[in-house]
């Protein structure tokens, strides 16, 4: 039987949880699963990932050319593709980035975001931002699938150590250059990995109101700060804050909406969070119909009233 | 000025502002008599090349849009936004990404274009495949979800957003170009130009004319639509609330 192959590309270190979820989606398929590691990042890695559960084999390029671009990755899987019946990775900016590749390089079709698995050949992913859900079967030899990892749970990484195969092909595409790379602030939980979200929305009404009343509560609970398009547009927060559907998708245990109203494109990107607080003006609102807990009244009053309880119990 | 031809697919989707239904055999989204809009992502591409032509960088912007008779309402919004002439490949089917990607490849090759600028993802089906397999098909460098672009003696950077924070990549033209949200803000058109835009060239052709094998292996076998409706306490105060939060070990 033809196997899986799960690709981990993109920073090791911050892909831990991404990959782990992506694994339990994988062994849902049933078949053996190859774990391939690509970019400089992945060496030191790879004995760790060589522990996670599902894994038969873990394959490492650590080639630098395929730290971040697409047309080396793309190349490097599709040149794998023939031994496999399933390549599935995150769905992440990098995978999002290439994986069409592959798929157009072996004339095949792939399914993104995929938040169920009924059998081998049949999937369920969300469409119109999460306001309605497709089931998708596939006859194509080799399957392409990005996971909605936040559907699945993490398997766990304390399984014997498989083997790790050290592959060398290089293919490196001249035309296309990373010329700069920012990461963003470390020292706080990413909103892909946090257990609390804090996002804020059109009512905190300025840059400095949002770092003012948002950022001293994600603080506190040592939480990701989020925001919504509206806010993003704004220029309240950076671009990469931004929640929903056409931003980042999230399910942490606690996600507190502050004065966002609530449009479905934000709703699709947080509907898996496990409860969802509600601050806002007004009891009509969208969000307030979504949410486990919804406190209404004037947020600036609110919020850092919460912050402050917050802050005196956990002196107590 | 070296001749730059721009090539700017647009999809005609359902307003996004518009609540979606089943269809009456449930089996698909209701698009018959629901208001339809150009997809924002396109429209924000559309923005960006008629913005690089007005810069004198670009010398000719031609959309095209695959589907029915009726996405000739998007090529003319679009001609009425800046876009010089429009091309339509009329089909009643309803594509998948890869035959899309198909399509436009042998578009983009025939009107000899240096840059495909089109959006990330399309809202209907959120796929966010077609640009990529695009840019494969044509053996170009691909840089996706741009949130700045600027170009100059042939050569490309761009802005995007990474998984650990952002990215500045160059590129060599030809290239593949899809647009994330916060690229640009598109304009409105304005009476004149929508006026104009009925004058402009739409070529209309049939997909059947390509000759391509756009046959996918893949089918929908349903659709359900999702509710986001939760129990909604309500909470009277601050105290309440991190009582609940509390009970439910969430603090």
């Amino acid at each position: 039987m033809k196997k899986i192959l799960v690709v981990a590309a993109g920073d090791a270190k911050h892909m831990q949880k991404n990959i782990r979820c992506t694994l339990t989606a994988a062994k849902q398929l049933g078949r053996e699963i190859d774990l391939l590691l690509v970019g400089s990042s992945a060496k030191p890695w790879a004995e760790k990932m060589a522990c996670f559960s599902g894994v038969t084999r873990v394959l490492v390029n650590p080639h630098a050319c395929y730290d971040s671009l697409a047309e080396n990755i793309s190349q490097l899987v599709a040149s794998l593709a023939c031994d496999y019946e399933f390549i599935v990775a995150p769905a992440n900016n990098i995978s999002k980035d290439f994986l069409p590749r592959v798929a157009a390089q072996i004339n095949v079709n792939q399914i993104s975001d995929v938040v169920r698995i009924i059998d081998a050949h049949t999937f369920v992913r969300p469409i119109y931002a999460g306001n309605a859900l497709a089931t998708v079967v596939t006859k194509d030899p080799i399957k392409l699938l990005t996971i909605r990892f936040s559907a699945f749970a993490e398997s766990s990484a304390d399984s014997d150590p498989v083997p790790i195969v050290i592959l060398d092909q290089i293919f490196a595409d001249n035309r296309v250059r990373v010329l700069q790379q920012t990461a963003s602030d470390v020292t706080r939980p990413t909103l892909n990995n946090a257990r609390v979200v804090v996002s804020g929305g059109r009512a905190l009404q300025s840059a400095a109101q949002f770092e003012q009343i948002i950022f001293p509560l994600a603080e506190k609970l040592n939480a990701a700060v989020g925001a919504s398009r509206v806010a993003v547009d704004a220029k309240y927060v950076a671009n990469e804050c931004q929640v929903g559907q056409t931003g980042k998708v999230v399910a942490p245990e606690l996600y507190f909406a502050i004065g966002i109203s609530g449009a479905p494109q934000h709703l699709a990107g947080i509907k898996d969070s496990k409860v969802i607080v509600a601050i806002n003006q007004d009891p009509d609102a969208p969000i307030v119909s979504s949410a486990d807990y919804a406190l209404i009244g004037d947020l600036f009053e609110l919020v850092p009233e919460l912050t402050k309880q917050l802050e005196k119990e956990s002196k107590k | 000025m070296i001749a730059m031809k721009i090539l700017v697919p647009v999809k005609r989707v359902i307003d996004p502002y518009v609540k979606i239904r089943l269809s009456v055999n449930n089996n698909a989204i209701e698009t018959e008599q629901v208001k339809m809009a150009m997809n924002p992502f396109d429209e924000i591409a559309l923005e960006e090349a008629v913005r690089l032509k007005e810069r004198g960088v670009a010398t000719e912007i031609i959309v095209v849009s695959i589907g029915v008779t009726r996405c000739q309402e998007t090529l003319r919004q679009a001609l009425a936004l800046g876009a010089d002439r429009g091309i339509l490949i009329e089909s009643e089917q309803n594509f998948a990404p890869l035959a899309i990607a198909k399509l436009l490849h042998a578009v983009a090759q025939k009107q000899t274009v240096q840059l495909v600028l089109m959006g990330k993802q399309a809202i209907d089906d959120d796929c966010n495949q077609t640009g990529q397999m695009l840019a494969a098909l044509l053996n170009w460098p691909q840089v996706t979800f741009v949130s700045q672009l600027s170009i100059a003696n042939g050569t490309l950077t761009a802005e995007r957003e990474c998984d650990i924070g952002t990215q500045t990549l160059c590129c060599d033209l030809p290239a593949v170009v899809t647009a994330d949200l916060c690229l640009n803000t598109p304009r409105f058109a304005k009476l004149p130009d929508i006026m104009r835009a009925k004058n402009k060239p739409l070529e209309v052709l049939t997909a059947e004319s390509f000759a391509l094998d756009l046959s996918s292996a893949m089918t929908q076998a349903c659709i359900e639509l999702t509710t986001m409706q939760r129990c909604s306490q309500m909470v009277q105060n601050v105290a309440e609330l991190v009582d609940k939060l509390r009970a439910d070990q969430l603090i």
